[in-house]
């Protein structure tokens, strides 16, 4: 299938999914977040990357951290940002999606960053943004959410050097999760052998062995010798009504507990995309104990979304 | 809009060496046609004192009778903006539809019998295709209250619908099929659970989870076909199904006309062509209602099609404009655009299935003709209501090359087969390529 992230040379031109993305451009990204990492744990906070370019940050949906890391990222390369919190001003006087994007073009945006409640309204505005400029998606539905995947990438590569000889486990709303989806496409691409799905039937989507996953329902059974386990928010209109009786009855069975992190590889990892329900998806001494990596992964994704934002700004500069 | 110049005094014509396709006798044999006083007054030879007026060549052409659509919607009245009776009329005119029924969702919906002669009346004006309401099954299509069906009978309907918008109530339903069943008057269902449905807009399957869409399952398909058929053994109601999308609602739609059940169904030509996986990277031209479903459904409809368990072929024509489509998935409008592409997809069913063109016909235009209420044949007497077109050329799906004012269809840019050349209505020529 045609891949409207890619340019005719194969290029990043923009970042929609991690579906479909070669090897190479995910390694490239994580290499170029590893050189950040570097200048920063240096000392070094400023690059004249995007200097003179404008940055928007579009939120259609509610969100302070991935907005604010995208902020940080975009202004260390030394953009103009731009944040709208579209929610609250031109869709709801009428204007259409399409419309507020040609709007902001005209206002000389070099660079947007999206999140929306629709899946497939980043591939939306990069069908239609003009020639030469970046759609990054932050976040589309239940579809895609790339600089997270990668983020989490960043972070596996970080604490365990390679990806080929892992098993990872994904643990709760995977149904809703954009998250899930594209962690499950990087890994898979990235090399991971062993890809495990933990949720309750009502939080899984149909099919989803056809991802190349193994589906569990038991915590117990999922979490066995495994490295690295992800976690994902449960958002709380979920918890009860016909997807899940009650957090107690959720957290019960899956949440993340010491008691149940034993089952997993002695050195296993934990993450969470944050915010973190407490006590609801994951324990306190789990989240605050040494096997949790979700601070550092917050601390990373600052330099993921640099590197992706330098990346596609780069490959579309060279075709204007 | 390229108007074609159209005669419309009575001429006696006469149609010269075209291949004349009956789908209803499932003849096919090449001879002269002529017509006269608005019905076919001869086949092979003149009827005595014949004298033409007017002639088609038709070397080279089939003859076949009018397509008859089962489900188009014209937009008039409440959504001009979309489209226009004139403008689906002459759409159809130049797909080679002769017949349309409208569904009734249309604002105010067709459930008042004088919004009916007035839409009735608005089409005679144009006097190109003809025009079949089909009422509302409730008032307002609200689910609540029935309409008045003798009346709305009277003023032209030929069954009645809810559209699209389920009735959630089954008392209601229930009581609607008895009322009918006392008139003997058909029902055309949408086979769909509102509440299996939710929000859902792709068929939930391997490639709405891919892609992060609200799945419809298809037990919203076949728990609806379960709740019908159950109604209408206990109230002796006639029940078309509307665009049946799954091969398992077809499984059942199969083993009810097994046990003897009134029941007939269509399906829309869309779903015999694509599925799921066709939407590709969330184009909401593949947006449908029901969904485009998984590539084992699509099968199982072209097999219900062969084995007689689908009835009828329609084109479900929805005309959106781009504002419609324009938009995140989810949010775009469903439908597309079909008068136009009618018989060249049926036509590709066909060609690819292996069906003869007398056989693939009738699924568009004898069979729905009989459930409209009149005969579609090639016989004398019969109402020269006729499509005359080029089974070989070829011609490319663009917005200009289609009439109707909805240009979105996923077949934009399909190079297809079948191209109609003269359209005639009552033995008038309505359209010529």
């Amino acid at each position: 299938m045609y891949n409207p992230q890619l340019n005719a040379q194969g290029e990043l031109v923009h970042l929609l999914t991690t579906e479909g993305l070669p090897r190479r451009i995910l390694t490239q990204i994580l290499d170029r977040a590893g050189e950040f990492m570097a200048e920063v744990d240096a000392g070094n906070k400023k690059f004249p990357t995007l200097a003179g370019r404008s940055v928007f940050n579009l939120f259609f949906e509610n969100s302070t951290r991935t907005r604010t890391t995208f902020e940080i990222a975009a202004k260390r390369l030394s953009a103009d940002v731009t944040s709208l919190n579209i929610q609250a001003s031109s869709t709801a006087k009428g204007e259409t999606l399409l419309d507020t994007i040609h709007n902001l073009e005209a206002m000389g945006a070099d660079l947007f960053v999206v999140r929306h409640a629709q899946s497939g309204a980043a591939h939306l505005i990069a069908e239609h943004v003009k020639p030469g400029i970046a759609v990054v998606n932050a976040g589309d539905g239940r579809h895609a959410h790339p600089t997270q995947a990668l983020l989490d990438m960043y972070t596996i590569r970080h604490y365990k050097g390679d990806f080929t000889n892992l098993r990872v486990a994904i643990v709760g709303d995977i149904l809703h999760s954009r998250v899930a989806r594209s962690q499950i496409h990087a890994l898979s691409t990235l090399g991971c052998p062993e890809i495990r799905v933990i949720a309750p039937k009502t939080l899984l989507p149909t099919g989803i062995e056809s991802l190349g996953v193994h589906v569990y329902h038991d915590m117990a059974e999922g979490l066995r010798d495994v490295d690295v386990v992800a976690m994902l928010r449960l958002q709380n209109e979920r918890m009860s009504g016909a997807y899940l009786p009650s957090t107690q009855e959720f957290f019960k069975h899956y949440g993340l507990t010491e008691e149940k992190l034993a089952y997993a590889k002695p050195d296993a990892i934990v993450m969470h995309p944050g915010p973190m329900n407490r006590g609801v998806e994951i324990d306190s001494a789990v989240a605050d104990g040494e096997r949790a990596v979700i601070l550092p992964q917050v601390t990373f994704g600052i330099v993921v979304r640099m590197a992706v934002m330098e990346i596609v700004a780069n490959n579309q500069q060279q075709a204007r | 809009m390229n108007k074609t110049k159209i005669t419309r005094t009575m001429k006696q014509i006469v149609i010269r060496n075209g291949r004349l396709i009956d789908p209803l006798h499932g003849t096919d044999t090449v001879a002269d046609l002529f017509i006269a006083e608005g019905k076919i007054a001869g086949i092979g030879a003149a009827p005595a004192g014949f004298v033409a007026e007017d002639a088609i060549d038709a070397t080279g052409l089939v003859v076949t009778t009018g397509l008859v659509d089962l489900a188009a919607r014209l937009r008039e009245p409440g959504f001009e903006y979309k489209a226009t009776l004139e403008s689906e009329m002459a759409a159809a005119v130049a797909g080679g539809v002769t017949s349309i029924c409208c569904p009734p969702d249309t604002d105010p919906p067709l459930d008042e019998p004088g919004l009916v002669t007035m839409l009735r009346q608005r089409a005679k004006n144009h006097d190109l295709a003809r025009l079949y309401p089909v009422g509302a099954l409730t008032v307002g299509l609200k689910g609540r209250q029935i309409t008045e069906m003798a009346q709305l009978r009277e003023a032209g309907c030929v069954a009645f619908s809810q559209g699209d918008v389920p009735i959630a109530d089954l008392q209601v339903l229930y009581r609607a099929m008895q009322y009918a069943a006392n008139f003997g008057f058909a029902l055309r269902l949408r086979p769909e659970e509102a509440s299996l449905v939710n929000d859902g807009v792709a068929h939930d399957g391997e490639y709405a989870s891919r892609l992060g869409l609200t799945g419809i399952p298809v037990v919203a398909e076949t728990i609806a076909i379960a709740q019908i058929t159950q109604l209408m053994r206990a109230t002796g109601c006639r029940v078309h199904l509307a665009r049946v999308s799954s091969g398992a609602g077809v499984a059942m739609v199969r083993e009810a006309k097994q046990h003897g059940l009134p029941l007939t169904c269509d399906v829309d030509i869309n779903h015999v062509h694509l599925a799921d996986v066709d939407i590709g990277y969330f184009n909401s031209q593949y947006r449908f209602d029901p969904p485009l479903r998984g590539v084992r459904d699509r099968d199982a409809i072209v097999a219900g099609l062969l084995d007689g368990t689908i009835d009828v072929i329609c084109s479900d024509h929805s005309p959106v404009d781009d504002d419609g489509k324009l938009l995140p998935f989810a949010e775009a409008e469903r439908g597309a655009t079909g008068l136009e592409l009618l018989l060249p997809l049926t036509l590709a069913w066909a060609e690819r299935a292996g069906v003869s063109l007398p056989q693939a016909l009738a699924k568009v235009s004898s069979t729905p003709a009989a459930m409209v209420g009149f005969e579609a044949s090639l016989s004398v007497g019969a109402r020269a209501d006729l499509t005359v077109f080029d089974p070989g050329a070829s011609w490319q799906v663009t917005t200009d090359a289609l009439k109707s004012q909805g240009k979105n269809t996923p077949f934009l840019g399909y190079e297809l087969k079948g191209k109609v050349r003269h359209t005639l209505v009552k033995g008038k020529r309505v359209f010529d390529a």
